[in-house]
C-alpha cells in the first residue's frame, strides 16, 4: 500500500463516491426547500393582497369613494408591508402611502410587479413590490400591493449562501474522506507490512489489534488465529524434518559404517570388495537424495532467511565457472562466462552457489560433446538474474513445468545419473530468495534463469 | 593419541570407538553431555568428537562450557543437521570442525588427523616441501626438481592444502570446504578432474608420483609410497 497514491486507494474512492452521493442529495434537498419556500411566500403575498382587495371593495360598495379613501388613509398610516395608492383621472394621488404611480416592471396575469422607493431608517431604498390595479368609475385607479423585499432578500440569501455551503460541505467531506481513508489505509498498511514480514519467514509475528473492536480487528484476529495454526504446522513439520533427519541419518550412517568395515576386512581386489564398494556408492547416492530433500524442505520453510547477507552474483558465478571449467573441458564442452560487473543481491551464498552449480551440472550433463554452455549474470530491471544457457537438446515447452517437480526425470535423462531433485532444489532456493526459476528456449538448447525481483 | 567420543547412539558410538582404537588411538567414551563434560574437564585429550544432539547437555552447550573453562581441546562436531546455519552455530560455539552424518569413517579420520596436526605448534611456514616438490608461499611459485611449474591460483591453493597435510588422507569434502569454501557436494565429482589436472602438472614426467588417490577416501601427497 506504501507508495500507492491516495487517489487510487479503495478507501479513498469509496469516500469520494459517498461524498458525491451526499452532495447530490443535499443539493436536491436544499433546492426543493428553496423552491417550496419561494412558492409559499408568493402564495401568501397574493392571498394577503386578495384579502385586502376584498376588504376595500366591500368598503367601497358600502360607503362609496369617501369611505374607500378613509380606509386607505387609515391603513396607510400603520401599513407594514401593505402598499396603497388611489389616483384621480390625471394620476394625481388621492390617498395611499405611495408618492406616485409606479412604473410597472412586469405584469404576471392579474398581478403587476414594480419597484418603489421606501424610507427605511431615514434612508431611501428601492424595494420590489407586487400587487393589483383596479379601475374605478370616474377614471380613478386603485393599486393594492405588498412589499416583497423580504421574499427577495430570502431568495438572495439562499442563492448567495448556497454555493458557499456546498463548497464547505465538499471541503469537509473531502477532508473527512481523506482522514477516513488514511485511517483505513493505516490499518491496512499495518496488516500488509506484518504479512510481508511473516511471508519473509518470521512466523512468530502477529497482526496488531486496536481497541476499537471493529471489522479490522475481527479480520486481524482471524488472520492471527490462522497464523497460529500455520506456525504450529510449520513447527511440527520442522520437528518432523529434524527428527527424520536424525532418525534416518543415524541408521544410514551405521549402514555405511558396516559396509566400510566389511570392505576393510576383504582383499581389496576381490569381487566382493567391488560389490561392497558399489553398495557404498549406492548408499552415498541415497544419502545425497535425502540431503537434497531435506535441503529443499529447509529452503521452503524459509529458515535460511535469517542467514542472508550481501552476495556478489558475478563473483559467485565466476567461482562456479572455475569449479566446472575442467569438467566441461573433459566432456568436450566449452564453458563460458559472460563478463559482468559486480552485482549484489541479498541471499545465502552457499545455497545460491549450489543452485548455480546444479544448473551448470545439468547443462554439462545434457549437452553433447562439442556443445557450449554459457554462464551469465546481469541486471534485470531493478533486480538481477543469473542464467545458464546451453545448446543441447533443451526441454520441450510442455515438459518444462514438470521438469522442476521433485523426482521427475524426463524421458531424455533417464539413462544419465542424477536424483531428479537438481532443478527442484534450484526452484526452492529461488523461492527462498523471492526469485523464480525460468526455463526457456535457447534456440537450440535450454536457458535456465534465476530471476531476482 | 588420546581421544574423547561423546555420542548417544550406542551402535554408532561402538563403531566409532572401535574404528579409532583400530587406528591406534586411546579412546574414552560418554553417552550424554554431562558425562562428556566431566570427562573432558578431568583429563587432557588430543581431540574430542562430540555429537550435537545429546541427552542431558546439548553438544553446543557442552563445548561452550568447555571453552568457558579455558579448555582448548580441538573439537570435531558430529551432526545430523547439515544446514550451513547449523555449521556456523557449531563453529561459533567453539567447535573446530563440523562433520555431517552420515559420514565415511575415512572422512572422520582425515579430519581428526588434520585437527591434531593443526594443534602441534609449528613455525609460520613460508615454504612447503614434499620430496623434490617445493612450494614458495611468498612468491607463489612451485618447483619440482628445480623446474618451475605454472599453476593457476586455485591450483596453487589446492596444492598448498595437500602439501600442508602431506602424508595425510585429504577427502574431497575437505578440499571443497577449504579450497573452494563450498559446503555442498556437487553432483558430478568435479574435484577428481581438478586433481587430475594438478597431477598432470606436478607428476607428469617426474618420478615418483607424489599425488596419490586413496581408494574410497580421497587423496594424499607424500614423498615415499
Amino acid at each position: 500500500m506504501l507508495g500507492t497514491p491516495l487517489i487510487r486507494t479503495l478507501a479513498f474512492r469509496i469516500a469520494l463516491a459517498y461524498l458525491a452521493l451526499f452532495a447530490v442529495s443535499a443539493a436536491a434537498l436544499v433546492g426543493f426547500t428553496y423552491w417550496n419556500t419561494k412558492r409559499a411566500l408568493d402564495v401568501e403575498t397574493d392571498q394577503t393582497i386578495q384579502a385586502e382587495i376584498a376588504g376595500l371593495s366591500e368598503e367601497y360598495q358600502r360607503q362609496g369613494l369617501g369611505g374607500l379613501t378613509d380606509v386607505i388613509t387609515a391603513r396607510s398610516m400603520h401599513a407594514g408591508q401593505g402598499l396603497y395608492l388611489l389616483v384621480g383621472p390625471l394620476a394625481h394621488p388621492l390617498a395611499g402611502n405611495l408618492d406616485a404611480w409606479p412604473s410597472v416592471r412586469r405584469s404576471a396575469g392579474r398581478f403587476v410587479e414594480f419597484d418603489y422607493e421606501r424610507r427605511v431608517a431615514g434612508a431611501l431604498e428601492h424595494h420590489p413590490a407586487r400587487g393589483r390595479v383596479f379601475k374605478l368609475v370616474g377614471g380613478l385607479q386603485l393599486l393594492v400591493a405588498r412589499d416583497t423585499h423580504e421574499r427577495f432578500e430570502t431568495e438572495r440569501m439562499f442563492t448567495t449562501t448556497l454555493p458557499w455551503s456546498v463548497a464547505l460541505m465538499l471541503t469537509l467531506g473531502l477532508i473527512g474522506g481523506g482522514l477516513m481513508s488514511r485511517n483505513l489505509l493505516r490499518r491496512l498498511d499495518q496488516i500488509n507490512s506484518t504479512s510481508r514480514e511473516i511471508m519473509a519467514g518470521d512466523l512468530s509475528r502477529r497482526l496488531p489489534l486496536s481497541r476499537a473492536g471493529d471489522e479490522f480487528d475481527t479480520l486481524a484476529r482471524n488472520l492471527n488465529r490462522m497464523l497460529e495454526r500455520i506456525e504450529r504446522l510449520m513447527k511440527g513439520m520442522r520437528e518432523v524434518t529434524d527428527s527424520v533427519a536424525h532418525d534416518l541419518r543415524s541408521p544410514l550412517n551405521r549402514l555405511r559404517n558396516r559396509l566400510e568395515g566389511a570392505l576393510k576386512r576383504l582383499p581389496p581386489e576381490g569381487e566382493e570388495a567391488e560389490e561392497i564398494d558399489a553398495a557404498i556408492s549406492e548408499t552415498d547416492r541415497l544419502i545425497g537424495t535425502f540431503d537434497s530433500l531435506l535441503l529443499i524442505a529447509e529452503a521452503e520453510a524459509g529458515a535460511a532467511r535469517n542467514s542472508m547477507s550481501r552476495v556478489d552474483l558475478s563473483a559467485l558465478a565466476h567461482d562456479v565457472w572455475e569449479l566446472y571449467a575442467p569438467v566441461a573441458e573433459e566432456n568436450g564442452i566449452e564453458l563460458d562466462i559472460a563478463p559482468a560487473f559486480p552485482l549484489e543481491v541479498r541471499g545465502n551464498g552457499n545455497l545460491l552457489s549450489q543452485a548455480l552449480a546444479n544448473l551448470v551440472d545439468n547443462a554439462i550433463k545434457y549437452t553433447p560433446a562439442g556443445g557450449r554452455v554459457t554462464i551469465a549474470t546481469e541486471k534485470n530491471g531493478e533486480g538481477a538474474m543469473m542464467t545458464v544457457a546451453d545448446n543441447g537438446p533443451g526441454i520441450p515447452v510442455e515438459d518444462r513445468p514438470r521438469a522442476v517437480e521433485r523426482f521427475v526425470r524426463l524421458e531424455a535423462s533417464r539413462h544419465s545419473p542424477g536424483t531428479g531433485l537438481g532443478l527442484s532444489l534450484v526452484a526452492a532456493v529461488a523461492r527462498l530468495h523471492d526469485a523464480r526459476l525460468e526455463l526457456s528456449d535457447n534456440g537450440p538448447g535450454l536457458k535456465a534463469s534465476v530471476v531476482f525481483a | 593419541m588420546r581421544m574423547l567420543v561423546v555420542e548417544d547412539d550406542i551402535e554408532a558410538q561402538r563403531y566409532l570407538v572401535n574404528g579409532l582404537r583400530e587406528s591406534g588411538h586411546v579412546v574414552d567414551d560418554a553417552a550424554d553431555g554431562e558425562t562428556g563434560l566431566t570427562l573432558a574437564l578431568s583429563r587432557p585429550y588430543d581431540v574430542a568428537v562430540i555429537d550435537r544432539m545429546l541427552p542431558k547437555l546439548d553438544g553446543l552447550r557442552l563445548v561452550q562450557e568447555l571453552r568457558e573453562h579455558g579448555n582448548a581441546t580441538p573439537i570435531l562436531f558430529l551432526s545430523a543437521l547439515s544446514e550451513v546455519d547449523d555449521r556456523v552455530k557449531g563453529l561459533k560455539a567453539g567447535g573446530d570442525d563440523y562433520l555431517t552424518k552420515p559420514y565415511a569413517f575415512v572422512e572422520l579420520l582425515a579430519r581428526i588427523d588434520a585437527l591434531m596436526r593443526r594443534r602441534q605448534p609449528s613455525a609460520v611456514k613460508t615454504r612447503l616441501q614434499v620430496g623434490d616438490l617445493e612450494l614458495d608461499l611468498l612468491t607463489r611459485a612451485a618447483k619440482r626438481n628445480g623446474t618451475g611449474i605454472d599453476l593457476q591460483p586455485r591450483e596453487f591453493r589446492l596444492l598448498e592444502y595437500l602439501m600442508r597435510h602431506a602424508g595425510q588422507v585429504v577427502t574431497r569434502t575437505m578440499l571443497l570446504e577449504s579450497v573452494w569454501e563450498y559446503h555442498f557436494d556437487p553432483q558430478t565429482n568435479v574435484i577428481d578432474v581438478h586433481i587430475s589436472r594438478l597431477r598432470a602438472k606436478i607428476d607428469k614426467g617426474f618420478e615418483p608420483a607424489l599425488l596419490q588417490t586413496v581408494r574410497g577416501a580421497g587423496y594424499m601427497i607424500r614423498a615415499k609410497p
